[in-house]
C-alpha cells in the first residue's frame, strides 16, 4: 500500500456559473520515502493538487487514501489532526509568524498535538539544530535572511515527524545561491528517508527529484522518471524535455 | 545502546487537548503587542464597571444611612395610634368620640398580647429658658418611662424617670443634646462639655429640674467626621496655635440626617406633669377631655406578625371608642418600602447607565478584534497549515477578547475605588458610599460576559476562514 493513493481525484470550482475543472481525474501513487516533484506552469492545477493532498481541500469526487486514512471522508477536525501529525508544509513566502521568535514558530505545531512545553523545546531545538539554526533560535523572524527563514520554515515541517513534507516552491522567494542549499537540505531529508513532495514550476528545480509529476490543465500530463528517461544528470535536459511538449 | 528515536509519530486523528496556558498567553502578547490600542478599546470596560461599582456604592451608602435613621426612630416594630377625625359617615356621632386617650393604653396592654410596649405621648409646643437664653425644642412631650426605651434613647448623664416623678407629677425633665447647646452652648463652641443635670431650667415659664441628658445622636458618618475634627482641632492646639475650628460647623451638618437633628431635638417630661402642669396649652393643642393623648406608640412583639398585631389593636380600640374610627396605624413600614423602592429605583437607573458604559465597551472590544483578525487572517491560515482546528483559532480570539475584558474590569475595579473616594470626598458627612464584594463582583462577571459576547461574532468569523485563502491573503 502506497503512502498516498489518489483516484479518479477531480476538483471543480464554480465561477460565475463557469465550471472550471482544477483537477481533472487524476490518479497517483506516492511511496513512502519517495523523493518527488509536481510541475507544470501556474494555473495547471499543480496547487489545487498539493492542497488536496496537504489536506487543506478535499476534492469534488474521487478518493483520497493518505496513511491508511480515507481524505475525502474525513471531518474538518480530523483533517487538521492529519496536517499537524502526518504532513508538513514549506511554502514559499515562508509562513513564520512575525510575532514569535524562531523556536516558537518551531514549536507551533507541538502547541496544537498536544506536546508539553518541556518536551516541546528540546524537539523543537533538536530540528533547528538539523538544519543548522540553532543558534538563531530567539530571534525574529524578520532579523533573519530569506535562507535561514526557509530552513525554520523546514524545522517546522519536521518538528511533528511527520509522513509526508510539501514543499511549495521552496526556493521561489530565494536568490538562486541560497536556493541551492535549500533544495541540497531537502536531498539530505529525503536520504534520511523522508517523504517529499516538491512543487514548482521550475523544470530545473525539478530536475533534483528522481520522480516528476507533471500537471497541465489539471491532468496529469506526462510521468518522468529520471533514470527510465536516460538522464541521469539533471539541469537542462530535464528542462528542454518540458518544454518540448508545451 | 542507541538512542530510541527522539521524536515518536503521534498517528492518532483524535484532536489534541486545549493548551489553554499557550492560548492565554497568546492573548496576553497580542493586547501587549497593541498596548495603546488596547487600552483604548478597554476604556469602555473600565469606565463601565467603575461606574457600576461606583453607583452601587453610592446607593448602599444612602441605604445605609437610611436604616440607620430607620433604626434611630424604633424601627419596624413601632406602630403610632394617632388620633384622626371622624369618617364621613360617622360625622353624627363626632360627639361621642372620645380620642385616643389613656384608657386606650390601659386596654391594648391587657388585651392585646402580641403587643409588647405601649407608650402614650403629651405633645405640646413650648420654650424652654434657661442661662438668658431661650430654646424651642421640636419634641416637648409628656411620656412614660417606657417612652425612652421606644425610642431608643439612651441617657448620657442623669436619669430617667421614675414611678415616683410620674405618680407626683414631678417637675423634672430629660433634654437633649440640642437643647443643652441652645442654652449653654455645644461642646464645640464652650470648648468642654457642659452637663446641665441638676440645673433648672423653666418650660413654659414653669421651672423644671434637669435630671437626665440624651447622648448626642448622630449617624456613623457624623461621628467620624467630628472625631477627625476633634483630632485636628486637638493637634492644631497641640502645635500652639489658636484654636480655628469652625463654629457652627454642627448648625452645617444639621440638615444632614433630619432624624438625628430630630431626636436631639427632644425634652421629656413625665406624662403626669403634663396633664397637671400644662392643661391648658394641651387643650390649645387639641387635647380636651381628660385622659386625652396626642399619640400612641406600640411595640409589637414581632415584626412577621405586625398585621395581626395591628388588627388586635384594632378590635380593642374599636370597643374602647364605641365603633367610632377616631384614630389610624401609622406604621414605619411606608417608610422602609421607601427606603427599598428609592435603593430598586437608583439601582435600575444607575444600572441602566452602566450596563450601556458595558455594551458600548463590548462593542468597542468586538470591532477591535474584527480589525485584529483581518489583520491576522495570514496567520490564522499558517496556524491552520500547521494542525490548529477550528475549535483552536475559536478559542484563541475568544480568550484574547475575555482577556481584554477582564483586563479593563480589574483595572475598572481599581478605578471605583478612586472614583469612590472621589464622591466621597464631595459629601463627605453625609451617606458615604460603600463598595460591597456583590458589586464587585457583578461588575467583574458582567465585564467577563461582555468579554464572551464581544469575542463570539469575530472568533466564529476567524475560525472559519479558509486556510487556503487565509493562506494567500496578502
Amino acid at each position: 500500500m502506497a503512502l498516498v493513493e489518489l483516484r479518479n481525484v477531480s476538483k471543480i470550482y464554480h465561477l460565475g456559473g463557469e465550471e472550471i475543472r482544477a483537477l481533472d481525474d487524476v490518479t497517483l501513487d506516492i511511496e513512502e520515502g519517495e523523493f518527488i516533484s509536481i510541475i507544470g506552469p501556474s494555473g495547471s492545477g499543480k496547487s489545487t493538487l498539493m492542497h488536496i493532498l496537504g489536506c487543506l481541500d478535499r476534492p469534488t469526487s474521487g478518493t483520497i487514501r493518505l496513511d491508511g486514512v480515507m481524505i475525502q471522508s474525513a471531518n474538518p477536525r480530523e483533517l487538521a489532526a492529519i496536517r499537524n501529525r502526518k504532513i508538513g508544509f514549506v511554502f514559499q513566502f515562508f509562513n513564520l509568524l512575525p510575532k514569535l521568535n524562531v523556536l516558537q514558530n518551531v514549536e507551533l505545531p507541538m502547541v496544537y498535538s498536544g506536546v508539553p512545553a518541556r518536551e516541546r523545546h528540546r524537539r523543537a531545538m533538536e530540528a533547528l539544530e538539523a538544519v543548522g539554526l540553532a543558534n538563531r533560535c530567539k530571534h525574529r523572524p524578520s532579523q533573519l535572511s530569506g535562507g535561514q527563514q526557509q530552513r525554520a520554515a523546514i524545522a517546522r515541517a519536521l518538528v511533528n515527524n511527520p509522513r509526508i513534507i510539501f514543499a511549495d516552491e521552496p526556493t521561489g522567494n530565494l536568490d538562486s545561491h541560497t536556493g541551492e542549499a535549500i533544495l541540497e537540505l531537502f536531498k539530505q531529508l529525503s536520504h534520511e528517508g523522508r517523504t517529499i513532495v516538491l512543487v514548482t514550476h521550475d523544470p530545473e528545480i525539478a530536475a533534483v527529484t528522481p520522480r516528476r509529476i507533471e500537471i497541465r490543465d489539471g491532468r496529469i500530463a506526462e510521468k518522468l522518471d529520471l533514470t527510465l528517461a536516460g538522464l541521469d544528470r539533471p539541469g537542462r535536459a530535464g528542462a528542454a524535455s518540458t518544454a518540448g511538449n508545451s | 545502546m542507541s538512542r530510541p528515536d527522539p521524536v515518536p509519530r503521534n498517528d492518532s486523528i483524535a484532536p489534541a487537548p486545549l493548551n489553554l496556558g499557550v492560548t492565554l498567553a497568546v492573548g496576553f502578547r497580542e493586547i501587549w503587542a497593541h498596548k495603546f490600542r488596547s487600552l483604548l478599546t478597554m476604556l469602555g470596560i473600565i469606565l463601565g464597571v467603575a461606574s457600576l461599582v461606583a453607583m452601587s456604592a453610592l446607593v448602599k451608602g444612602i441605604e445605609r444611612g437610611a436604616r440607620e435613621a430607620l433604626i434611630a426612630v424604633g424601627g419596624l416594630k413601632k406602630v403610632r395610634v394617632e388620633p384622626q377625625e371622624v369618617p364621613v359617615d360617622q360625622r353624627h356621632l363626632a360627639d361621642q368620640a372620645v380620642g385616643v386617650n389613656l384608657n386606650d393604653v390601659e386596654a391594648i396592654r391587657q388585651g392585646a398580647p402580641l403587643i409588647a410596649k405601649v407608650s402614650p405621648y403629651m405633645t405640646i409646643r413650648g420654650v424652654l429658658s434657661a442661662n438668658g437664653r431661650r430654646y424651642r425644642p421640636f419634641i416637648l412631650t409628656g411620656v412614660w418611662p417606657v417612652a425612652l426605651e421606644m425610642n431608643e434613647h439612651e441617657i448620657q448623664y442623669g436619669r430617667g424617670f421614675t414611678e415616683l416623678d410620674e405618680e407626683n407629677a414631678r417637675n423634672v425633665c430629660i433634654i437633649g443634646t440640642a437643647a443643652r447647646d441652645a442654652l449653654w452652648g455645644s461642646p464645640e463652641e464652650v470648648g468642654r462639655e457642659i452637663i446641665p443635670v441638676g440645673r433648672t431650667v423653666y418650660i413654659n415659664h414653669v421651672p423644671f429640674t434637669i435630671v437626665g441628658m440624651f447622648k448626642h445622636y448622630e449617624s456613623e458618618q457624623e461621628r467620624r467626621q467630628r472625631e477627625l475634627e476633634a483630632k485636628l482641632a486637638a493637634k492644631a492646639a497641640a502645635e500652639g496655635k489658636t484654636n480655628t475650628v469652625r463654629r457652627g460647623s454642627r448648625r452645617r451638618r444639621r440638615g444632614s440626617n433630619f432624624v438625628f437633628w430630630l431626636k436631639n431635638s427632644t425634652v421629656y417630661i413625665p406624662l403626669n406633669t403634663m396633664w397637671m402642669k400644662f392643661r391648658g396649652e394641651l387643650e390649645a393643642a387639641g387635647v380636651t377631655s381628660v385622659p386625652r393623648l396626642s399619640v400612641l406608640e406600640v411595640e409589637v412583639r414581632s415584626v412577621e406578625r405586625l398585621p395581626e398585631a395591628l388588627q388586635q389593636v384594632r378590635n380593642i380600640l374599636m370597643a374602647t371608642h364605641k365603633g367610632i374610627e377616631d384614630f389610624t396605624f401609622r406604621t414605619q413600614e411606608d417608610w422602609a418600602e421607601g427606603i427599598e423602592q428609592f435603593v430598586r429605583n437608583a439601582r435600575l437607573s444607575g444600572g441602566l447607565i452602566a450596563g450601556i458604559a458595558l455594551v458600548v465597551g463590548g462593542i468597542g472590544i468586538m470591532n477591535i478584534m474584527l480589525a485584529s483578525i483581518s489583520e491576522r487572517i495570514r496567520e490564522i491560515g499558517i496556524r491552520k497549515s500547521v494542525g490548529a482546528t477550528t475549535r483552536d483559532i475559536f478559542v484563541q480570539i475568544l480568550t484574547e477578547s475575555v482577556v481584554l475584558a477582564v483586563l479593563g474590569g480589574l483595572i475598572g475595579l481599581g478605578v471605583s475605588f478612586l472614583l469612590v473616594r472621589l464622591i466621597g470626598s464631595f459629601s463627605p458627612t453625609d451617606n458615604a458610599p460603600v463598595i460591597t464584594a456583590g458589586a464587585m463582583a457583578l461588575a467583574f462577571g458582567f465585564s467577563v460576559a461582555v468579554g464572551i459576547l464581544a469575542g463570539i461574532f469575530p472568533a466564529i468569523k476567524a475560525a472559519r476562514l479558509d486556510p487556503i485563502q487565509a493562506l494567500r491573503y496578502e
